[in-house]
């Protein structure tokens, strides 16, 4: 079953850091709830037509196009940026030495 | 009490709507008593996040249409409506109840808002939720429980627990709230109201906070089923923002038959449900059947798995929809060392605890080595139950189930996170299959002394929405 240091992975994967309290915590609960859902193989794979059901489904495009006109949302959606420089959201640098 | 003696926030859209065009009460008096009621009651019951002060001009803006349309004007005009957190109102903060979004302002109206501005309908406020819609009882919100009107030492439901007990409460006409696994229809069931979880893609998700987007929809939580139609009316269409949302008429229509035949998979009901809830439902169903309608026996055996396949879906969107909070762009922005350190502290400040688990829940589920285990089994598992309940509407129009095992919990009852996932048993399979069904008040059971509201559940085939609101109907007028 889960282990701590499984659970710190997914917590790096995930980018969230947990404490050493939740860590503990998170491993026992994923045990309880890991052992409920892992009741799904005792579902038979269904083969070939078994498996799709209802509307077959398909990817939906659009056109390609000038959906706006350009800057027309730039202000209220650079308005909600943390740092920004100009119309442009400034981070820190991302390749580093 | 006569009728004309009715405060005006405990009036049904149907009702406040009839005496907006007699002219018995203005759009203003309607407005004033929601939002009095509401700044009364809110510091205890905590259903709003938000209370938003009067629009003048769209309360001015109602008015006139209704006095130069009448009748014509459509039936949500100058009616005040609770919104659940994770749907925008330009200009609004919309936080799904969670620290990760508390600054974040919306920059454009979902669909669903627009299409009620421009049926003149109001906006009382932002309601409490579970925190990014993940729970069934509101204890997950980042800024406090909502408490259940009904007896506040209970939870409302989930997560849609605020916009229940803003409408059972009358501190809002009707409200909307979305439905991931349950979260319109719980919480309707444990507050005594109406909820409608329409067929996926039925309703426009464009400007709502994702969580599981092959789950979620937007769905009307109300007083009556008559006021739950006229939301579900009012929102309901295909959306150009939306590319998941279909057409009139893309499954085969259901005639609704004057004798309905309501299915009830007994096999599901014989443990896990608490027996006066059973009896309930039962004298529900005896009531159907004096009203003319049929039951008869209906067999799922995919159920059996149902939840345990949505929380391995539902948790694998979750990590998937969240990846996108980053504080870089938007919402919390803690800063660190790095660009690493940013995102990580960001997602770890704003993220409480069961987003966290449903995170890293997802994120097992999905990685190399557990994806056939796991994901590919309970998308195998949603096609069979889907093929099961399209077999099962071949000898029944409805079927039906408690919405919840028990009647609403006291808070911290459920502190165990597996625990709260079963209060989903019922609700998450029309998620899974993308069936439309609602929640109707079916009687009460008593607790502590308390008579505490339950929910009968109906679900029907894809776009046979109809057919749920005449049994809800029936079911109704029954009580």
């Amino acid at each position: 079953m889960a282990t701590v240091e499984e659970v710190k992975k997914l917590a790096t994967l995930a980018r969230v850091r947990l404490a050493d309290a939740e860590l503990e915590k998170f491993t026992k609960e994923f045990d309880a709830i890991l052992a409920y859902v892992e009741t799904i193989s005792a579902v038979e794979m269904p083969e070939g037509e078994a498996l799709r059901s209802g509307q077959p489904l398909r990817n939906v495009m659009r056109e390609d196009g000038v959906p706006h006109a350009p800057g027309a949302y730039t202000e209220k959606l650079a308005a909600q940026f943390p740092a920004r420089g100009g119309d442009a959201l400034s981070v820190k640098q991302i390749l580093t030495h | 009490m006569s009728n004309g003696m009715t405060k005006l926030n405990e009036l049904t859209i149907e009702e406040a709507a009839r005496r907006l065009r007699a002219r018995e009460c203005s759009v203003r008096e309607l407005w004033d008593a929601c939002a009095e009621e509401a700044q009364k009651r809110n510091p205890e019951l905590r259903a709003y996040l938000e209370i938003f002060p009067a629009d003048d001009e769209a309360i001015a803006a109602a008015q006139k249409r209704i006095d130069a349309e009448g009748e014509r004007a459509p039936l949500l005009c100058g009616i005040p409506l609770a919104i659940k957190d994770n749907i925008l109102i330009e200009g609004k903060i919309a936080s799904a109840s969670s620290k990760m979004l508390e600054n974040y302002r919306a920059t454009y109206d979902a669909s669903v808002v627009k299409k009620l501005k421009e049926a003149g309908a109001l906006f009382i406020g932002r309601t409490n939720m579970d925190e990014f819609a993940m729970g069934s009882s509101t204890e997950h919100s980042a800024f406090g429980a909502t408490k259940n009107p009904i007896d506040t030492e209970r939870v409302p439901g989930g997560s849609s627990g605020g916009s229940a007990a803003a409408v059972a409460a009358h501190l809002a006409i009707a409200a909307l709230g979305s439905d991931t696994g349950g979260s319109i229809r719980q919480p309707a069931a444990l507050t005594g109201i109406v909820g409608l979880k329409p067929t996926y893609g039925a309703v426009s998700r464009s400007g709502l906070i994702a969580m599981g987007s092959s789950l979620d929809q937007i769905g009307p939580l109300a007083k009556s089923v008559a006021d739950a139609r006229i939301l579900h009316e009012a929102i309901r269409g295909k959306d150009e923002l939306d590319s998941t949302t279909i057409p009139d008429g893309l499954y085969p229509k259901r005639e609704i038959p004057k004798t309905l035949r309501i299915g009830v998979p007994r096999h599901l009901l014989r443990e896990g449900v608490d027996p006066d809830v059973l009896v309930a439902f039962e004298a529900t169903l005896a009531k159907l059947k004096e009203a003319g309608h049929a039951v008869v026996d209906v067999e799922l055996p995919a159920s059996a798995h149902a939840l345990a396949a949505y929380y391995i879906i539902m948790p694998a969107e979750v990590s998937t929809n969240l990846a996108r909070l980053d504080g870089m762009r938007y919402g919390r922005a803690a800063r660190g060392d790095t660009l690493l350190d940013d995102y990580i502290k960001s997602r770890t400040e704003g993220f409480g605890e069961e987003t966290r688990r449903r995170i890293l829940l997802g994120t097992f589920v999905l990685s190399s080595g557990y994806i056939d285990a796991y994901y590919r089994k309970a998308d195998a598992a949603r096609a069979v139950l889907r093929r099961e309940y399209d077999k099962a509407f071949e000898s029944c129009d409805v079927i039906a189930f408690p919405t919840t095992p028990s009647p609403a919990f006291k808070f911290g009852e459920k502190s165990d996170p597996l625990s709260m996932y079963l209060e989903d048993i019922f609700t998450v399979t029309a998620n899974l299959t993308g069936m439309p069904a609602i929640s109707v008040p079916m009687n009460t059971v008593n607790r502590d002394g308390k008579e505490l509201p339950v929910g009968i559940h109906f679900t029907a085939p894809h776009q046979a929405e109809d057919v749920l609101f005449t049994v809800g109907n029936t079911v109704e007028k029954s009580l």
